[in-house]
């Protein structure tokens, strides 16, 4: 088991920067999300973690050695592939043992560690089929045992569970969560879906055009957006757009939003503020602001969607569309093209810089 | 099923054997002659086997066959190594000039061989080759490469290359991966190109004619001559013996070729 350190990587492929002065630390023992859209480095990122490519300057360690020009054979790393990569001519078992017997172990080692590796993904009774007679979960599965079977110090998945349909993937989140406490292995985990990366990670990086947007924990990532990248990548966010005011912006209308306390922007620079969809609270008519909501716009409903436990309604305001999630807990509705007042607090609003 | 449909399967079926009789009756014919009594196809057919008899007396016809088999044997052996592991560089590794070459894997194959044939005896006269076995084999050896090659790197096409980067990862060289997952991937691919060099060098006549000296030859090449000289069953019975092996190779193809298809 090793932390793993990413400092100042950079690789190029041609004329196209896939990865641009990239430092992540990954602490030992730490479950680590790298989500961004397809481009954005983040393969190309566990790609060099792994060994299968390096890095054209900057430096990788695993366990405080540097790797970065180790091949990934000598590396000790586990890897999961997108759709598993099983050696179809071998059984559940000899997939699993092939990482002990190139390494030349014992027969009875062999076994020994096979049968518990398959136990862990509770896969015990499996050892003698071919991979094409398992179903995709399993696949997964025997691909994770495969993996961890050779005690890697650090375990890297390039988006196990892509291919898995959803109800299977929520089941295998929680499976390979299990797993990855029961064996306390780093786990590098690059994904394009946010859902799974705030699910599963203790730290999520997110990459953008090869550059480190923001890393973080999920929840400082989701409430503290640096960028409106990352306010809008990382969950869904209403952006406004104008000058800062400090602590706040100003529309181009003359309304102001006031952001947290601790936000600070020179004031006078173009800024955005972020606001998660569900934090606003709509009503149909001014009353009298609390204290805490001091944020107020007024604008009309465009279109209600109905998804059971919520409602999403889009609002129109001076030409932007906002989106506004309520809770569904009494019967109320509201209904299209009704007039309406939107609440919320500055704590809610996350001042961002331009850029 | 309405009729014109019964009609029409009718119709299919007719053709199907239609088909197979153009391509087997010969065939059928011959063997069949190689086992009558007359040396002149008259009927009524009287069984004998003494045209296999008198086969087993003619040194020259069986020294041919023992030519051809072991130059087919040798030049496959050459060939699978040789074009296994040039499919294997050509998947794996970029290099400058990488589509030329495979582009001039296929020319070797549609050129006639009478052409192929001259080109090889002028120049192994000029490189000092000369004929002979050795230089029949070298021809074959060239002949038959390329059939390889196309082969193997068909399957290779179907081989996920994040395999190789898997096997990798848990800790194996190249040689292991290569042995332990790459080959046995492509072993249908091997054996079916293994048994086309077989079958271009055995059944080959053009160059080895070309290539061979008079007291050495390969059995096409001796069966041309002694049709020449004058007509024995002796030939009915040999043909129908290659015809046998040469089927039963085919067969063996056919099967590894339906392996590749997914499991």
């Amino acid at each position: 088991m090793a932390g793993v350190q990413v400092s100042n990587v950079s690789r190029s492929f041609g004329a196209h920067k896939a990865l641009d002065d990239v430092s992540i630390d990954f602490a030992d023992g730490g479950f680590y999300a790298l989500l961004g859209p397809s481009g954005s480095g983040k393969t190309t990122l566990l790609r060099q973690i792994a060994g299968f490519d390096f890095p054209d300057s900057g430096r990788i360690t695993i366990g405080g050695e540097s790797v970065e020009r180790v091949p990934v054979e000598k590396r000790r790393i586990g890897m999961v592939f997108q759709n598993y990569a099983l050696f179809p001519n071998m059984s559940v078992a000899d997939n699993v043992a092939f990482g002990l017997s190139v390494r030349g172990e014992a027969k009875a080692t062999i076994a020994t560690e096979v049968q518990r590796a398959l136990d862990l993904v509770q896969l015990g009774k499996l050892g003698g089929r071919r991979p094409h007679q398992l179903s995709g979960g399993q696949r997964q599965r025997v691909a994770l045992a495969r993996a961890i079977v050779t005690k890697p110090r650090v375990l890297l998945l390039d988006e196990p569970l892509g291919a898995l349909d959803k109800a299977l993937r929520v089941d295998m989140q929680i499976e390979l969560k299990r797993i990855q406490r029961e064996i306390g292995i780093t786990t590098i985990f690059v994904t394009h879906d946010q859902e799974e990366a705030l699910t599963m990670s203790d730290r999520i990086g997110i990459l953008r055009d090869g550059r480190l947007v923001q890393e973080g924990p999920p929840e400082e990532i989701y409430d503290r957006p640096k960028s409106e990248f990352a306010a809008t990548f990382l969950g869904d966010a209403n952006i406004f757009r104008g000058d800062s005011t400090g602590n706040g912006i100003r529309l181009p209308d003359g309304t102001a939003i006031a952001a947290g306390a601790g936000a600070t922007l020179a004031a006078g620079a173009k800024a955005s503020c972020a606001v998660r969809p569900e934090r606003i609270r709509i009503a149909t008519e001014a009353g009298t602001p609390d204290a805490a909501n001091s944020n107020t716009l007024k604008g009309q409903i465009s279109k209600r969607i109905f998804a059971g436990n919520n409602s999403t309604y889009f609002v129109e305001r001076a030409g932007q569309t906002l989106k506004v999630i309520v809770q569904n807990t009494g019967m109320e509705r509201l209904a299209e093209g009704q007039d309406v007042v939107l609440h919320w607090s500055p704590e809610s609003t996350v001042l961002i810089a331009p850029g | 099923m309405t009729a014109t449909t019964r009609i029409l399967e009718w119709f299919g079926r007719l053709y199907i054997w239609l088909l197979l009789a153009f391509l087997y009756l010969p065939i059928i014919i011959m063997a069949l002659m190689s086992f009558n009594v007359s040396p002149f196809y008259q009927l009524p057919f009287e069984w004998t086997t003494e045209w296999y008899a008198s086969l087993w007396q003619n040194d020259q016809l069986i020294a041919a066959t023992w030519n051809s088999v072991e130059i087919a044997v040798i030049a496959t052996v050459i060939c699978t190594v040789l074009g296994s592991a040039a499919s294997l560089a050509l998947y794996r590794y970029e290099f400058r000039g990488k589509k030329f070459l495979q582009a001039l894997l296929f020319p070797p194959i549609a050129i006639p061989w009478l052409i192929t044939g001259t080109a090889m005896l002028i120049f192994f006269f000029g490189v000092g080759i000369g004929r002979g076995l050795h230089a029949i084999l070298l021809g074959h050896v060239a002949l038959a490469l390329p059939y390889v090659i196309v082969v193997v790197s068909a399957r290779l096409q179907t081989f996920a290359p994040e395999l190789e980067e898997a096997a990798r990862s848990l800790g194996a060289n190249q040689w292991q991966v290569t042995r332990r997952v790459t080959l046995p991937w492509i072993m249908p691919g091997v054996i079916a190109g293994g048994l086309f060099a077989f079958a271009v060098s055995f059944d080959q006549f053009v160059v080895s004619y070309f290539l061979a000296t008079p007291g050495q030859t390969t059995l096409p090449v001796e069966i041309y001559a002694a049709i020449r000289k004058g007509f024995t069953p002796e030939i009915n019975a040999v043909s129908t013996i290659i015809i046998v092996v040469s089927m039963a190779l085919m067969l063996l193809t056919a099967r590894f070729f339906k392996f590749g298809g997914e499991k």
